[in-house]
């Protein structure tokens, strides 16, 4: 016996080890808590990989911002002129959009319907993946020590990317939502029909259990449903690209995510969902367009009070609890409309050349929203009472503001 | 100078000093799982894999490559999401079949690494999804278009991977 070991020993050590390993491999697939079983072999792995990532993605980062924020900053000042106006368009499209968001709190209120909120999100940098095409999972630079949980969803600004699936101290491994193991809740946009998103073995996400009578059409967008209690209902997934029929009545469509999961760096983990029931109305007056656009006017400031006894402003001396006019503001003044009216802000802050306004304000090419937000406001003026509707008023100076101070009546 | 002889010729046999044995394998394991975050189309190459059929191939012991498959192959099971062993398993027989085929060939020119890494990846390949799908029960698809590239891309880098590698060998 012992001859024959010695002649097969490289033999039997080979199966001996391929056997342990099967071994393993068998109590793992049986438990059911197969993460608690093998937990400590991937402790080790993981806390003797992702540091070097971690390091390089530190370097990377680092020598990326300094060459961005400190030394290549062509451009930027006309990229901040165009962001700006940008956000002035965006706020007067938030403000259309919440009084659609009111209007539809207001039916959800009386339908009795509940709201999921993403209430915190932790940001995390992805540092590594699994090194197999067989398992598409990613790591982060985020654990326990930043409060993650298994099960937590990971999004990007362009959509979902998956959920966290192991937790270790200042790391979590996070499945995608193309790995075949991964399953997620999902509805189509427009025809609101539910299904279930899964990955597939080649690397792309199927949407199942969709009839194949349903009408589906490729490029319908596909959202989280918030049925598998993970993922916040209403987030994009990605878009429909091709529809076959599936097995057993069944059609079987393509997806391609909205957010590229072969290039992702920074993700957002939502670490709390809150669910309320949506309040009628939760801002008494209704913010608006016009307000909007009020607010980023600049305003005079008040008449400084005159002591006979003091020299004026003039002779270089200021008088005291008032400021001198020192041309416009660049803060957005306090111009709100008083007794909440904005008509007369409305008719007092809409100079045609004056040069104080934005060009975004004085822009005539200006898309359908904010053209409709203008006539909005002007329907609104020609609504308001003949009282408080301001009467014309002189042009200001060239080289002045124009007069938004209000002045009750 | 230990040298292993076959009924054709005397092949040397080398070892690699502890640091380069740890560290060349963490190494393949980190770059595999990094470059392709930058590079998807890295996730072609399987860097542990040809570092296993180096070392086995270099050192010339079956023990040897077997342990060193074996704990490169666990170390990748450890960073997926998948149950321990898959990797392993296939890693070992590779490392073994390797050391044996370096007794018995010449591996050191250039024709012989290339075709040695082309066979030993398909088998690679083979066994894992023998085990993925017969003992785990994980869905794969196997394409022979994707598989044979696969295997020509790690033949071709594998050559010279191998000659950098070839640097910190020495003789035993």
């Amino acid at each position: 016996m012992e001859s024959v070991l010695g002649r097969y020993r490289n033999l039997t050590i080979l199966v001996g080890i391929l056997f342990l390993q099967v071994l393993g491999l068998a109590i793992q697939v049986k438990r059911s808590s197969e993460n608690e079983s093998s937990r400590l072999i991937r402790v080790w792995a993981v806390n003797a990989v992702t540091p070097f990532e971690k390091g390089i993605v530190w370097v990377q980062h680092s020598s990326g911002s300094l060459w961005h924020n400190y030394f290549y900053l062509r451009g930027v000042r006309q990229e901040n002129r165009d962001l700006r106006q940008q956000i002035q368009q965006m706020e007067i499209d938030r403000v259309r959009l919440s009084e659609d968001a009111n209007q539809a709190r207001r039916l959800q209120a009386l339908l009795g319907f509940k709201e999921q909120f993403i209430a915190k999100t932790v940001a995390a940098q992805v540092i590594g993946s699994s090194g197999s095409e067989q398992s598409r999972s990613v790591y982060i630079d985020k654990g326990t020590n930043s409060g993650l949980k298994p099960d937590m969803a990971v999004i990007t600004g362009d959509g979902v990317v998956g959920k966290i699936l192991r937790v270790f101290q200042s790391t979590s491994q996070v499945l995608l939502v193309n790995d075949q193991t991964s399953g997620v809740g999902a509805i189509l946009e427009k025809s609101r029909l539910q299904g279930i998103l899964r990955g597939t073995p080649a690397g792309e996400i199927v949407l199942e259990k969709v009839m194949s009578d349903q009408p589906v059409q490729p490029g319908d967008k596909v959202l989280t449903s918030g049925g598998d209690q993970i993922f916040p209902k209403g987030l994009p997934v990605g878009t429909v690209t091709k529809i076959s029929t599936g097995s057993e009545l069944f059609l079987n469509i393509h997806v391609k995510p909205a957010a590229d999961l072969n290039r992702l760096e920074e993700v957002l983990v939502i670490t709390q969902q809150e669910e309320r029931e949506p309040v009628a109305s939760e801002t008494t007056a209704p913010l608006r367009a016009a307000d909007i656009l009020a607010e980023r006017l600049p305003k005079v400031p008040p008449k400084p009070v005159v002591d006979p006894g003091k020299p004026s402003p003039a002779t270089g001396t200021a008088t005291p609890g008032a400021k001198p006019a020192t041309g416009p503001s660049t803060q957005p003044q306090a111009a709100k409309p008083v007794g909440g009216n904005p008509a007369k802000v409305v008719n007092t802050s809409a100079p045609k050349h004056n040069p104080a306004v934005t060009p975004a304000s004085e822009n005539t090419s200006k898309p359908a929203t904010q053209q409709q937000t203008s006539s909005h406001a002007a329907n609104d003026a020609a609504a308001s009472p003949p009282s408080t509707t301001a009467a014309p008023q002189p042009e200001p100076p060239a080289n002045q503001p124009p007069a938004l101070q209000d002045t009750p009546h | 100078m230990p040298i292993t002889y076959t009924s054709r010729e005397q092949v040397e046999v080398y070892r690699f000093n502890t640091a380069a044995a740890i560290l060349i394998p963490l190494i393949a394991v980190f770059l595999q799982a990094f470059i392709p975050l930058r590079l998807h189309f890295f996730s072609i190459f399987d860097l542990p894999l040809l570092v296993v059929i180096f070392f086995s191939l270099a050192r010339r012991s079956q023990i040897s490559g077997m342990l060193t498959g074996a704990a490169v192959g666990l170390l990748q099971d450890s960073l997926t999401h998948q149950p321990i062993g898959i990797y392993g398993i296939a890693m070992t027989v590779v490392g073994h079949g390797a050391s044996s085929l370096g007794v018995k060939l010449d591996v050191e020119n250039a024709g012989s690494r290339f075709l040695v890494t082309l066979f030993f990846y398909v088998v690679h390949e083979v066994i894992y999804f023998a085990v993925a799908r017969g003992l785990v029960g994980l869905t794969l698809q196997w394409s022979w278009t994707h598989e044979l590239g696969s295997a020509l891309a790690n033949a071709i880098i594998a050559v010279p991977l191998f000659a950098l590698l070839d640097k910190f060998k020495q003789r035993a």
